[in-house]
């Protein structure tokens, strides 16, 4: 049963990056913009040139042809040529994709070490801690990206000089170094997000008749919190968490740019300002990927979670 | 009834029991219960009294809102918090009230409840076995092995044979009246001496209801377990309790050996809820309803009669003053007519 759900949720995997993709592509193939005109700067190219390149970069396919030759290709890793760097747009993307993955997976732990243990912190202890945590998440989750990256960029590069504004940094403390403003800025509106639906799962599995059961059978407090209230909590907990990190993935960008990180966001919005269409592909695809695969962790977690999932239905 | 059962329960009738020959397992004396609703306390319970003999059902009976299932859960000590209480509830001699820690826990182990939708009341990812066992290796440190053993003895004597197969399963995956099953045969595991069983069989169909109750009644039995069954079923709590108590608006107006309830009921509520019934024996042009709407316990009047505006026997004084709980007959009722009313009230002799 549990074989056959995962190879299910593979296959959905599967169908859901084929479909992806062809939307991708075709986003692109519609947007408007020539791509020699960028590549040739604006001048007008001798109609001989022009040929030569549109046969490189198979211009003039047709669409499905354009698109198969595309999907082969990035099957076998291969994402075609930049046009403007004249690079493997794998080789590309891969240089990147580190800085992105460090910061997605920073500010993932952020939201899952500070988010759940503030909610569980404000869910168990009615009080001043219950209240503040309460206040203080209703402000962050209001707090896009951006402005937070500016604000800490602000506080902490330019008036306390803890953290640098700019760039990846070596090594792996380096990388911390440099990560922390980026990630902190990424994760502060999940963070409190999650913090507050932990709150509340807590509060609400509190108050759910089995706890109930559980205390009038003598059962010590301690163990109806771990045992109980927290053992089911943990399913909407999960649910929200995968949400918010898989949603990281997209944010990214703006934090990227924000604080000149060298990752896959940045590199994105810069390639699509200059119509450079293959990288644009290329790095869509990874982000979707990555999008899709923690969806899929967060759907492989739940169930393992709560038995009540129908290990054997089709996903409704 | 059995006779031996209404003799034993006749001795008992004193005032809460305290003319009874024995000590009473469970004593409660003028218990006031108010419940936070809207940032005020809104009183629950009235000063309510009964109590009951080791090994004796007592039956108690009302409407929804009359504090039936309060009164269990004051007494297992499960009322929400911000609840605010007074009067005492002595368990074995104990006083429940004052009991922390520890203590309230090891009460909670001799006292075990049995809830109303066994649905709502299991952990819906946690097994059966887990269920079952946890309790036992939790509290009395019972090895896993040993635990389900007595487990799967204990579903073979409610009734449930593949034992084994059920303690690998999930609460979802049974039914209601199997479910409840698994509740009860739970709550008898860790040998309480006192059962708590809040509506036990609401929830379910009638088929099962019949069911789940004749297992309740029968191990009750088996064991000497003492039992406050609560239920809105008047003739169901006559059937298998030796005594019953009948709320309204969060007071007891009458307990009353089961067997003399249904006939020769000392207060007019009960004579009233026992014409509510409707009959299978007899068509009638439209049921039987008590007239007006049943009072909540925070509207209750504190000097008067809860049940005067729906009173067929009402007179004046009724609302001028509180009724005590006096005897009567062996009984107790809170009406002060009862004395010139016994014996008139029975239900619909045809």
């Amino acid at each position: 049963m549990r074989l056959r759900f995962l190879l299910r949720r593979l296959a959905m995997l599967a169908g859901t990056l084929l479909v992806s993709s062809f939307v991708i592509f075709s986003a692109l193939f519609l947007a408007p913009g020539n791509p020699i005109a960028v590549l040739s700067g604006g001048r007008s190219l001798p109609p001989d040139a022009v040929r030569i390149l549109e046969a490189r970069y198979h211009l003039n396919d047709p669409f499905l042809a354009q698109y198969w030759l595309w999907l082969k290709g990035a099957l076998h890793g291969d994402l075609g040529i930049s046009i403007a760097l004249r690079e493997d747009v794998s080789t590309l993307i891969a240089s990147r994709i580190g800085t992105t993955a460090a910061l997605v997976l920073y500010a993932s732990l952020l939201i899952l070490l500070i988010g759940i243990g503030l909610g569980l912190a404000a869910g168990l202890r009615p009080g001043l801690l219950d209240t503040s945590v309460l206040a203080v998440t209703a402000i962050s989750a209001a707090i896009p990206s951006f402005v937070a990256a500016i604000v800490l960029i602000l506080v902490f590069s330019v008036k306390v000089r803890w953290f640098p504004s700019l760039g990846n940094g070596q090594g792996v403390f380096g990388t911390i170094h440099h990560l922390t403003l980026p990630a902190v800025a990424l994760a502060i509106s999940s963070l409190a997000i999650v913090a507050r639906v932990t709150r509340a799962s807590v509060r609400e599995e509190f108050r759910r008749e089995h706890v109930q059961t559980a205390v009038s059978r003598g059962i010590p407090h301690r163990q109806v919190v771990m045992r109980h209230v927290l053992r089911n909590a943990a399913i909407p907990i999960t649910t929200v968490s995968g949400i918010t990190i898989a949603s990281l993935i997209a944010v990214s960008a703006v934090v990227e740019r924000a604080f000149s990180l060298n990752g896959l966001g940045a590199y994105l919005v810069a390639a699509a300002t200059s119509k450079d269409f293959a990288v644009v592909q290329g790095i869509s695809l990874v982000l979707v990927t990555a999008f899709v695969l923690v969806n899929v962790v967060v759907d492989v977690l739940y169930a393992v979670l709560d038995p009540r999932v129908d290990l054997g239905a089709r996903a409704r | 009834m059995s006779t031996a059962s209404a003799a034993n329960a006749s001795t008992s009738a004193g005032p809460a029991g305290r003319h009874a020959s024995g000590r009473a397992l469970l004593e409660v004396r003028d218990l006031v219960v108010e419940l936070p609703v809207e940032g005020s306390l809104r009183p629950v319970l009235h000063g309510l009294s009964l109590s009951i003999q080791p090994g004796e059902a007592l039956g108690l009976v009302g409407e929804s809102g009359s504090g039936k299932s309060m009164t269990a859960r004051a007494i297992d000590r499960l009322l929400p918090p911000g609840a605010r209480v007074r009067g005492t509830i002595r368990f074995d001699g104990r006083d429940v009230m004052g009991m922390e820690g520890p203590e309230l826990r090891r009460f909670r182990t001799e006292v075990a409840m049995i809830f109303q939708d066994p649905r709502a009341h299991t952990n819906p990812v946690r097994r059966i076995g887990d269920f079952m066992t946890e309790a036992l290796r939790t509290n009395e440190g019972v090895p896993l092995r040993e635990a389900e053993h007595r487990a799967i003895q204990l579903l073979e004597s409610v009734g449930i044979e593949d034992g084994p197969r059920r303690l690998r399963q999930y609460p979802h995956e049974l039914s209601g009246g199997l479910l409840q099953r698994v509740m009860i045969a739970t709550a008898l595991l860790t040998r309480p001496r006192l059962l708590l069983a809040d509506e036990p069989t609401t929830a379910l169909d009638v088929t099962t209801q019949a069911e789940v109750m004749a297992i309740l009644d029968e191990l009750r039995r088996e064991m000497g377990l003492a039992m406050l069954f609560i239920t809105h079923d008047l003739e169901l709590a006559a059937a298998v309790c030796d005594r019953t108590a009948v709320m309204y608006a969060g007071r007891v107006m009458e307990v009353r050996v089961s067997s003399l309830l249904h006939d020769d009921p000392l207060h007019p509520y009960t004579a009233a809820l026992a014409a509510a019934r409707p009959r299978i024996d007899a068509t009638l042009p439209r049921l039987a309803a008590i007239p007006g709407r049943p009072l909540s316990a925070f509207e209750a009047p504190a000097d008067a009669c809860a049940f005067a505006s729906r009173c067929p026997y009402v007179q004046e004084e009724c609302g001028r003053r509180q009724p005590e709980l006096v005897e009567l007959d062996g009984g107790l009722t809170r009406c002060r007519r009862a004395v010139e009313l016994r014996g008139t009230l029975g239900a619909r002799r045809a």
